[in-house]
Parts: structure tokens; sequence; C-alpha cells
């Protein structure tokens, strides 16, 4: 099963604001392995060729918190959503 | 909000914080717990093993009745090792975990295990305020004196803060108590819920009506990277998942959620989920740096509790009691704080000092040194599996080769994959990281 597929079976409730982003724009162009891209286990984050930049679905992340201590530059900010928003697990 | 003023606030309704407040409402101390879920286990994920004596000693008999969270009593444990074909099962099972004296952990799913804790909470009379983000410590002349929120207008004081936010330990890093953890300090775990009928989980576990296994499962389970998977059963379900240290699957770029369907796919774990419907999928962060990795437990006006200050024993996959029994003894020093009226690091080093005649830091302290070998070793997840299974299939078959000649096969295979030299200094280094 698909990332994706599973994140359709959790109940998230998006807040309007994201509690991740990048603290340094710059430092992901240098980042030659988007790691994050890889081990994120919602798929939260997608490198935009294009637009050479990171694109960040905070509204499907499970809040584990690996982004922030795995990211090898330690470049991403990582809060917690505002109260009541974000996933709201029902088994747990 | 800011009108009022509590004796405590705990910050997080998990175990840890659940058990504090707890301890402390019973004891006439005014108690606020704020949870930024929409209700208490909204935000909550363990692989969901509660363990009898140590939950029991802060909420009696919570496994007995209708209303009990539990979803099974555990009778046996079993460790796999594995590797691509193949699993070699060692297990333990017993009558006494039959018998209600006996009982010694049971399968919870957090949801409805926190929310009950917490209304057990909220009957000694705690308040608890959810859907609220506690964002930072509010200090004064070096003391920790409230909270602020992600209310408007939601400053909050009390004269203790005891800090229960789980493994990611934000306020704990603000007050400088401690650093954020290392991505070779912690594990992603991923872990899904399959619903499957009562009675085909015991048919295909061998359990009778209401008893539960543990499966923990080490080698190709984790496609060989430094960490473990397990199966585990509910009531009517299963919980499933893997998880590996934060640092091997950012070095080898690999999604969590790959490793979890790998194993999904071994021919020894496909019979026992299928025809079973996923129901949820959840992610979480497992501290693994052990005693070496804690922050400082208390400090004027402040206390930290379970995940939040890395209490897990990953050796033992436990974490669920060190929670539960950290946030007790927490509870009970802010007694005596209240009883003095000083709420100052002097005080609150008591939870410390029971923390060290506790098995919680007698635990942490004697693996100390268990997660660095671990980290040193990462053969132990490949090259050990892999030499019992070939041992075992050897051993196994029957193909009209003399025992002689198969006995002679396994050691040459051994000491091909390793020498005994080498064999000799892993097993006196794991030795030592635990003695």
């Amino acid at each position: 099963m698909k990332v994706e597929d599973k994140l359709f079976l959790v109940r998230f409730k998006p807040d309007t604001q994201s509690h991740l982003s990048v603290i340094d724009a710059d430092v992901c162009l240098k980042c030659e392995n988007k790691d994050c891209v890889k081990f994120c286990p919602a798929e939260v984050y997608e490198w935009d060729e294009e637009h050479k930049t990171l694109l960040i679905a905070y509204e499907g992340c499970l809040e584990c918190g690996t982004c922030r201590i795995g990211c090898p530059y330690l470049n991403i900010k990582w809060e917690y959503p505002r109260g009541g928003f974000g996933v709201q697990f029902k088994f747990g | 909000m800011s009108e009022e003023r509590f004796d405590v606030i705990v910050v997080g309704a998990g175990p840890a914080g659940l058990a504090a407040a707890y301890t402390m409402a019973q004891a006439g101390l005014e108690v606020i717990v704020i949870e930024r879920g929409d209700y208490p286990g909204a935000k909550n994920v363990m692989g969901g093993v509660v363990y009898r004596r140590p939950t029991e000693d802060v909420f009696p008999d919570f496994w007995q009745g209708k209303s009990s969270p539990v979803e099974r009593n555990i009778v046996k444990q079993s460790l796999w090792l594995m590797n691509k074909d193949a699993a070699f099962s060692i297990g333990y099972g017993s009558a006494q975990f039959k018998a209600e004296e006996g009982y010694n952990a049971f399968t919870v799913l957090r949801a409805k295990f926190d929310q009950w804790m917490a209304a057990q909470v909220e009957e000694a009379g705690a308040i608890i305020i959810n859907e609220t983000t506690v964002t930072d410590l509010i200090m004064e002349h070096g003391k920790v004196v409230g909270v602020r929120t992600s209310r408007d207008d939601g400053d909050l004081y009390a004269d203790l803060v005891i800090v229960a936010q789980g493994v990611n330990n934000l306020l704990v890093q603000q007050v400088g108590l401690g650093v954020d953890l290392k991505a070779s300090q912690a594990a992603v775990a991923v872990k899904e819920i399959i619903a499957l009928p009562t009675g085909v989980i015991e048919d295909r576990f061998n359990l009778e009506k209401g008893e539960g296994a543990t499966i923990e499962l080490v080698g190709e389970s984790t496609m060989g990277l430094t960490g473990t998977a397990f199966i585990y059963t509910n009531k009517d379900s299963l919980s499933i998942g893997a998880g590996a240290l934060v640092s091997q699957v950012q070095q080898k770029g690999v999604n969590p959620n790959d490793i979890l369907e790998n194993l999904k796919e071994h021919p020894m774990v496909k019979p026992l989920i299928a025809g079973g419907e996923t129901k949820e999928y959840m992610a979480h962060l497992i501290p693994e740096g052990g005693y070496h990795a804690m922050p400082k437990v208390y400090a004027d006006g402040v206390m930290v509790v379970g995940d939040a200050a890395q209490m897990v024993n990953g050796m033992h996959r436990e974490g669920s009691n060190l929670a539960i029994t950290s946030g007790k003894l927490a509870g009970l020093t802010a007694i005596e704080a209240k009883e003095r009226g000083d709420y100052s690091s002097k005080t609150l080093s008591r939870y410390q000092q029971r923390l060290e005649e506790s098995f919680v830091l007698k635990d942490l302290k004697k693996y100390r040194n268990l997660s660095h070998f671990i980290d040193d070793n990462t053969h132990l997840f490949t090259e050990y599996p892999e030499m019992v299974l070939a041992a075992s299939h050897e051993l196994m078959t029957v193909d009209g080769t003399p025992k002689g000649d198969k006995f002679k096969a396994m050691f040459d295979m051994v000491k091909s994959k390793r020498s005994l030299w080498q064999i000799t200094t892993d097993l006196y280094k794991g030795w030592r990281a635990v003695k």
C-alpha cells in the first residue's frame, strides 16, 4: 500500500498555516540528496525542480518529528500545529 | 484563562502526564492538564504494550471490568530472526500469564487507553483542556512560572510545570534542560492497524478467547537496518509496525513505509495479516539514545517525565512503564513541594532521587552504553540473523547428508560470515555494554 493511500485512512484537521517550514531555502538548493523527500513517512516533502523549491504538504503530516532531526543540515523548522489542528488518531 | 492559577500545569495527556496528574489530584492539588489533540490520545502512538504492575500502581484495576481500556492479556511473546524467505522463532508462553494473578502485560490502542486514563484523572479532580498547544514555558527570574498556549490570551500560571509533551520535547530544549535528539538517537517507526475478526486472530496466533500474543521481528523485518518490527494482537485488529534509526533511513534513503510494506509481504508474515483491512497508519519517533541522551529532569519550577525525558528501554521495548512510573514519582515530589511551599530545584531534586531508586534509572543506567554499541555494530542486525537462519535451514533439511557433514558445513558457513575472533569480540563487547 502506498503512503498516499494510507493517508486517506487518517483523520486530519488541517490548519491554514503550516507548522513546518524551511529555515534557509539556499541550503535546500545546495542539498544533493533531498533526504527528507525520501524518508518522511507521510511523504510531506516534494522537490519542485522547476521552481527549485521544497513543497511542504503539511496538511498530511503525521507529526513524528523525523524531518527535524533527520535533515542532515537541520534546516527544517518543526513546530507543533496549533491546538486542535493536525492529525487526530482514532486508534493510535 | 489568565485569571486562574493552579498548583501544577501538566503539558501533555499521555501516560506520563496523566499518571502525574492523577497522583497529584488524588492528594488534593489543583492540577490542569493541557493537551494539543482533540482528545487525549489523538496524537499519541506506541507499539501497544502496557505492563500490569507499574500501570496498576497508579491506576488500580485498570485491566478489569467492562470499561477496561485493554485489548488483550499477553500470554506469549516471541522473537523472530528473519531473512528474505525464513524466520527463526523463539518464544515464551506460560499458563501463569493466563491466570489473573499472573497477568503481566496487555495490548492497548492509545486513543482508547489515554481517554480512559484521562477520565480517571478528571474524576480525581483535575481539569483537562484539549485542543491547546503549549508554545513556551514562561520564565521569571530563572524559574518556570507558567506556560504560553496557542489560545488567545492563553498564558497560564502555576507553582510548577510538569513537561510530558513526548519525544519531540521542544519545551525541554527551549529552557536549556536538554538538546535535541541526534538522528542516531531516535528510531522512526510506522504502524498500521489491520482489522481482522476476533476468532480469526485467535486461530492464527493459537490463542484462547481474550488472550494476546506479541512478536518482535529482527533482521530482514527492517531490511537489515538497525531497528525492530513488531506484530501485536488487539481484540479485533493487529498492530503491525517497523522502525529503524533515523540516521539509517536518512543515509540509505529508505522510506519507513517501504520497510513496513516489505514486512507485510514476508512469506511468514503475510498469512498472519491475510484478508485484513488497514484502518489507520501512523508514524512516531522512539527515543533510543538511552541514559546518555536524557535531559536534566528538574529545575526551579519544572520537572520532565516520560518520553520528553527520553525514558525508553529499547532493549526490552519498554516505554509506557517508564512513562507511568516517572509520572507518578514526579507527582509524589510535587505533593511534597506543595506541603513545603517550595518548588525550587532543591525540593524537586527528590524526583531525580526517586528515579534513581526505581527501576527507571537503574535500567536506563544498566543499558547506557548499549545504543552506542548497537550503532557501531550494524552487522548485529544482518549477519547474525542470517547465520542462525542458514544453520537452521541446513539442520532441518533432510537430504541424506550425514549429520557430521552438516555440522561441518554449518561451522564453515558461520566462519565465512564472521571469524571466531570477531564473534568472541562481539560477545565480549555486547556483554560489556549491558553488564
